[in-house]
C-alpha cells in the first residue's frame, strides 16, 4: 500500500457543514470532544440558522460547526477552514468565503445533483467554479450511496439510513486527523442505549467512513496535529452556557445560599436554563416563567426571600426586564442578570453573535439606575465571571449584569477544572442584629445595605420601588433623593475595590493598544500575538469589568500613543470610554456581520493604524 | 409550642396610612390583620407583596415583611418569594388594573400553577391612583376621563378568569362587610394553592357608589347571596328565595311557590372539581340574580411549591452528584501530566 501524505500542522481548522437536518452540530461536537481527549487544545464555533428546519437544501438552511485545534494554546475557532466537509451544494455556497486558500473540500458527490444545485440557486452545474473554488483541493466522496451500501443488510428504511451519513463523514475526518473512534463509539452506545440497531448501524457507518479514508489514502492527505503543551491538571471540554450555569452553582455553594433561576426560553441563552434545570440534585430551583418579565421578577422575589437569584436572557429579553432591574436597583437586592447577546435590534439575528447590548446593559432603564456590568471573554471563563457576578451581587447588594454572547455561549474549549477550595469565599451581607437593623443603613466603605429576609425574626421591614429614607420609609424629600441617587451610583463605583486591575498583554507602553471587551478576547489576543511576532509595537488590554472600570484604566491608556477599541457593534464601548475618560482619543474597529472578528481583520486594522 | 397570640395591633406598622378618608381599603386591611393574628403563624413568616395602585400601598401599613414592587408584577414576585421559601405565608395585594390589565399574564399563570399564595384583588372598577380612568372591570359604556363618551369594551369578570386559568380557590367579599371578608380570608389562608379573593371595594373619590346597588341596605338581602359550603343557596330577608339548576342554567325561585320546596334548592359544594356550577354562580349579576359572595370554589389540587420541593427531594435521594466539585469532575474528563513548561497566553 502506498504511504499517505502526512502533513504535520501547528493548528488546523475544520468546518462541518450541511443541511440543518444533517446532524452537523453533533458531528462537530463529537469530533471536537474526541480531539480534546487526545490532548489538543480546541476552540469551537457552531454557526446555525435560526429556523429549526429551513427548506432542505437551501443556503438559508445550512448549519455549520467550526473547530480549531492545535499543539499550542488555541484561542479562536480559526478564521478560515483548512478542511470543509460539505454535505450538499448549498453548504459549498454558504461557506465558500470561509475556506483557507489551498484548503481541502470534502463533499458528498451524491448530493450534487440537479435538484440540489437548483435549490442552492446555482446557475450552472459546477458549484465550485461559481464559487471561485477551482484551485482548492476537492475530494468527492459518494457519502450517501456508501452509507446506503454500508447499511444494506440492516433492514432500515431509507430515511433512517441517510440519517447516518454524518457518521460516514465523521469517520473519514477522524481518519484524516488520526483521531481514534473509541470515544465516539462510547457516546453512541450511551445515546442510543435503548436502540441497539441504531448503535450498531452508526458504528458500522463510522468505521466504514474511517476505512474509506484509509483505503483511498492516495487521494486524501492525513494531518498530524500533536497534543498541545498545556498546564498539568484534570480537563474537560465546556461551552460558555454550561460554564455560566456551573459558575452560578459554585457561587451558591460557596455563599451557602440556595440558587434560584427565573427564566424564559430565548436563543442563545436557553441552555443555561436547561443546564440548571438538570441540577435538582444540587437543590437548584429553576422556574420557567410565563415571560421575560416574570423571569426577572420571580428572581427578585426569590432574592427578597434570601436566595442567590438569577435570571438569564438575550437582548430582547433584557429590554423586557429593564423596569424590573430598576426595582432591584431601588430595592438594593442582590440579583444576577445574564445576557447572552445576539444580533439585534428587535428579533435581529437570533443565532448569530454580536456585542450590541452594552449600552442597553449600562443605561437601558428609567431614571438613574446604575448596575454593575461584567463580561466573560472565553467559553470557560464564563464560569469565573458568573461566580464573580454572584459574589459582587451578594456582597454589595446590587444587581449585576453578566454579558456573554452567542459565540461564547455555544463555543467550547478544554478547561482545567478548578476546585471549590481554590475559589474565593463569598460573604453575603446578612443582617445580624435586629436592634441595629435599618433597611437602608449602609456600610460606610462599600455603601451596601444589609440583607434581612422573611423568616428572620425581629428584622421585619418593608421595601419597594419608591424612594425611601434610611429606615425604608417612603420619602419624597428632595435632599434625600439626591443623596440616595448618589449612594446608588457610588455603591456601584466602589465595586472597583473588589475587582482586579486591568492587565496589559505585551509591553506596558508603546505605539498601539488594542482594546476589547467580552467575547472578542480570543481573536484579539491571537492577532496581537501574531503582530508582536512580526515585530510590531502592539499590546492588548481586555476588559471583563465594564462598570465599574478597573481602577488603573486611565493609567494604562496613558502609556500608549494610539488606542483602538475593537468590538462587534458600532462603537458602544468606545463611546462609553469617551464618556468616562474623555482625555484619550479612541480609534475603532467595528463589525456587524453576526460573526466574530477574524484574526486577519484585526491585524489589517492595526497595520493601517501603524501606517497613519 | 411557642405562644403565638397576636392581636390586630401586632400587624400594624408605624407608617401613617394615606388612603383617602372613607376608602374601602381600610376595612379590607383590618380584616387581613385580624386574619393574620389568628392564623398561628409566626409574625416573621408573613410576606406581603403588592404591585402598583392605591391598594398596593398596603405592605407599608403592615408590620410584617413587605415588598411594594412594580405595576402588574406582584404575582411573579410573590411566586419567587414563595418558591424560595415555601415555609412563608405569602399574601399578594393587587387591584383590578394591576392584576387584570398590566399584570394579566402573571395573574393567570399564578392561578394555573396553583402556587400557595393568597391573592386579594381589590376591585373598584377604576384607576384611582392615576385619578380616574376606566379599568378592565369597568362596565361597557362606563364614562371616565379616558372614556368621556363611554367605553366600547366589555369588562373582565375576575372569577371567570380564575376559573379559566384552572383556579382552585375563588371567593368574593365586599369592603364594608369585615366579618365576611375575615371569614373568606381565613378560608383562603387555609387553602393550599393559589387563593383568589375578589373584594368589591369602593373608591370614594373616583368611583363612589359603584357597588351601591349591591350594598344598598334596603335591598341587600335580595341582592346578595352568601354561599356556605354544605348549605342551601338561599337569600332574601326571610331566606324565602333560592337557586335551582334547570335546563343547564341557574334560576331564582321562591320557596313555597310554583311547587318549589327547600329540598329543590341547590346545596353549595365548594369542593366540586367540575367548575360548571361555580362559574354560573360567579356570573350571576343584578337584576336577574343576586351577586354571589363567600367561598365559591375551594378544591384540592397539587400545589406547585410543594411539588417543586418534592421533586428536588426525590432527585436528591438518588443523586450521584452531591456537590459542585463532583459536578465539575463528572462526565468526560482527562488528565494532563508531565508538562513542564506550559504555553502561556501572554503575547
Amino acid at each position: 500500500m502506498k504511504d499517505a501524505k502526512v502533513i504535520e500542522l501547528e493548528e488546523v481548522t475544520i468546518r462541518f457543514s450541511g443541511d440543518s437536518g444533517d446532524g452537523m452540530q453533533l458531528t462537530g461536537t463529537l469530533f471536537s470532544d474526541a480531539t480534546a481527549l487526545l490532548g489538543n487544545d480546541i476552540s469551537t464555533f457552531p454557526d446555525y440558522p435560526s429556523e429549526i428546519r429551513a427548506p432542505q437544501g437551501t443556503v438559508g438552511g445550512v448549519s455549520g460547526f467550526q473547530v480549531q485545534f492545535g499543539k499550542r494554546l488555541v484561542n479562536t475557532p480559526g478564521d478560515l477552514a483548512h478542511v470543509l466537509i460539505a454535505m450538499n451544494p448549498a453548504a459549498v455556497k454558504a461557506n465558500a468565503k470561509f475556506i483557507n486558500p489551498g484548503g481541502t473540500i470534502i463533499y458528498d458527490s451524491d448530493s450534487f445533483n440537479e435538484r440540489n444545485m437548483k435549490k442552492a440557486n446555482f446557475a450552472t452545474d459546477d458549484a465550485f467554479a461559481e464559487c471561485n473554488l477551482e484551485d482548492f483541493f476537492k475530494i468527492p466522496v459518494p457519502i450517501s450511496s456508501l452509507t446506503k451500501e454500508s447499511l444494506k443488510d440492516f433492514g432500515l428504511d431509507n430515511k433512517s439510513v441517510l440519517r447516518s451519513k454524518n457518521m460516514f463523514a465523521l469517520g473519514l475526518v477522524c481518519w484524516m486527523f488520526n483521531r481514534p473512534l473509541d470515544y465516539i463509539e462510547e457516546f453512541l452506545n450511551k445515546k442510543f442505549a435503548k436502540k441497539p440497531v441504531v448503535v450498531e448501524a452508526n458504528i458500522k457507518v463510522l468505521h466504514d467512513g474511517f476505512n474509506y479514508g484509509m483505503t483511498m489514502q492516495h487521494m486524501t492527505p492525513s494531518y498530524l496535529v500533536n497534543p498541545a503543551v498545556i498546564e498539568n491538571g484534570t480537563y474537560r471540554t465546556i461551552n460558555g452556557n454550561h460554564a455560566t450555569a456551573w459558575g452560578l452553582l459554585a457561587a451558591a455553594e460557596k455563599s451557602g445560599r440556595e440558587l434560584f433561576l427565573g427564566s424564559y426560553p430565548i436563543t442563545p441563552a436557553t441552555d443555561i436554563l436547561s443546564a440548571l434545570s438538570e441540577r435538582k440534585d444540587l437543590g437548584v430551583k429553576t422556574f420557567q416563567a410565563e415571560d421575560e418579565i416574570a423571569g426577572v421578577t420571580s428572581a427578585i422575589g426569590a432574592s427578597f426571600a434570601g436566595d442567590l437569584a438569577v435570571t438569564t436572557t438575550s437582548g430582547p429579553g433584557l429590554a423586557l426586564k429593564g423596569e424590573a432591574i430598576g426595582l432591584a436597583v431601588m430595592a438594593e437586592l442582590p440579583l444576577v442578570v445574564v445576557n447572552v447577546q445576539r444580533g439585534g435590534p428587535s428579533t435581529g439575528l437570533p443565532t448569530k453573535t454580536e456585542q450590541s447590548d452594552l449600552l442597553q446593559s449600562l443605561y437601558g432603564r428609567n431614571g438613574e439606575s446604575p448596575a454593575v456590568v461584567v463580561a466573560a471573554s472565553t467559553p470557560s471563563d464564563c464560569f469565573w465571571y458568573a461566580f464573580k457576578a454572584s459574589q459582587i451581587a451578594l456582597e454589595r447588594m446590587v444587581p449585576v449584569i453578566l454579558m456573554t454572547d452567542g459565540f461564547l455561549g455555544n463555543g467550547s474549549e478544554p478547561w482545567k477544572i478548578p476546585t471549590m477550595a481554590e475559589l474565593p469565599t463569598i460573604t453575603p451581607r446578612i443582617a445580624k442584629d435586629p436592634d441595629l437593623f435599618k433597611a437602608y443603613k449602609r456600610d460606610p466603605e462599600t455603601l451596601a445595605r444589609e440583607w434581612a429576609y422573611p423568616g428572620m425574626k425581629g428584622f421585619e421591614h418593608r421595601i419597594g420601588g419608591l424612594e425611601k429614607d434610611e429606615t425604608g420609609t417612603v420619602s419624597h424629600d428632595t435632599e434625600n433623593h439626591q443623596l440616595n441617587t448618589e449612594y446608588r451610583e457610588n455603591k456601584v463605583r466602589r465595586v472597583a475595590d473588589m475587582i482586579p486591575e486591568l492587565e496589559v498583554c505585551g509591553d506596558g507602553d508603546g505605539e498601539i493598544l488594542v482594546v476589547g471587551w467580552g467575547g472578542t478576547f480570543g481573536h484579539l489576543v491571537s492577532a496581537v500575538r501574531e503582530l508582536r511576532k512580526e515585530g510590531k509595537n502592539v499590546s492588548h488590554a481586555h476588559f471583563n469589568y465594564i462598570k465599574p472600570l478597573p481602577k488603573n484604566t486611565a493609567e494604562v491608556f496613558g502609556k500608549f500613543k494610539k488606542i483602538i477599541v475593537c468590538e462587534l457593534n458600532t462603537g458602544q464601548f468606545a463611546s462609553y470610554l469617551r464618556n468616562e475618560m474623555p482625555e484619550f482619543k479612541y480609534e475603532q474597529l467595528n463589525k456587524l456581520k453576526g460573526l466574530p472578528f477574524t484574526v486577519d481583520e484585526v491585524k489589517q486594522s492595526v497595520y493601517k493604524l501603524l501606517e497613519d | 409550642m411557642i405562644d403565638l397570640k397576636y392581636t390586630v395591633k401586632d400587624f400594624k406598622s408605624d407608617s401613617e396610612v394615606r388612603w383617602c378618608p372613607g376608602c374601602g381599603d381600610y376595612a379590607i386591611m383590618n380584616a387581613v390583620q385580624r386574619t393574620m393574628a389568628g392564623m398561628g403563624v409566626p409574625h416573621e413568616k408573613f410576606a406581603v407583596i403588592s404591585g402598583i395602585g392605591c391598594s398596593s400601598r398596603f405592605p407599608y401599613y403592615m408590620s410584617t415583611y413587605g415588598f411594594h414592587t412594580i405595576h402588574g408584577r406582584a404575582a411573579a414576585i410573590a411566586s419567587g418569594v414563595k418558591l424560595a421559601n415555601p415555609d412563608l405565608s405569602v399574601w399578594m395585594i393587587s387591584g383590578d388594573g394591576d392584576s387584570l390589565a398590566i399584570g394579566g399574564n402573571h395573574f393567570i399563570h399564578l392561578v394555573r400553577r396553583n402556587i400557595d399564595i393568597n391573592l386579594i384583588l381589590f376591585n373598584n372598577r377604576i384607576y384611582g391612583l392615576t385619578k380616574g380612568q376606566y379599568s378592565p372591570t369597568s362596565a361597557r359604556g362606563f364614562k371616565s376621563k379616558t372614556s368621556p363618551f363611554g367605553t366600547v369594551e366589555d369588562p373582565f369578570i375576575p372569577g371567570q378568569l380564575a376559573i379559566g386559568a384552572r383556579g382552585t380557590f375563588f371567593a368574593r367579599s365586599i369592603d364594608g362587610n369585615m366579618k365576611m371578608s375575615q371569614s373568606v380570608f381565613e378560608e383562603a389562608a387555609k387553602h393550599k394553592g393559589a387563593s383568589v379573593v375578589e373584594v368589591l371595594q369602593n373608591c370614594v373619590i373616583y368611583n363612589n357608589g359603584i357597588h351601591s346597588a349591591i350594598t344598598d341596605p334596603n335591598h341587600r338581602a335580595d341582592r346578595q347571596l352568601y354561599l356556605e359550603h354544605g348549605k342551601p343557596m338561599v337569600f332574601g330577608a326571610e331566606n324565602e328565595k333560592g337557586l335551582v339548576f334547570e335546563k343547564a342554567k341557574l334560576k331564582v325561585v321562591e320557596i313555597g311557590k310554583d311547587g318549589y320546596t327547600i329540598d329543590d334548592i341547590l346545596v353549595h359544594d365548594a369542593t366540586e372539581v367540575d367548575p360548571t356550577l361555580h362559574l354560573a354562580l360567579i356570573n350571576m349579576q343584578l337584576p336577574d340574580f343576586p351577586v354571589a359572595f363567600g367561598v365559591i370554589r375551594n378544591v384540592e389540587a397539587l400545589v406547585y411549591d410543594q411539588e417543586l420541593v418534592k421533586q428536588i427531594d426525590e432527585v436528591q435521594q438518588k443523586r450521584k452528584v452531591t456537590c459542585v466539585d463532583e459536578l465539575l469532575n463528572s462526565g468526560n474528563t482527562w488528565e494532563v501530566t508531565g508538562n513542564g513548561t506550559p504555553d502561556s497566553v501572554s503575547c
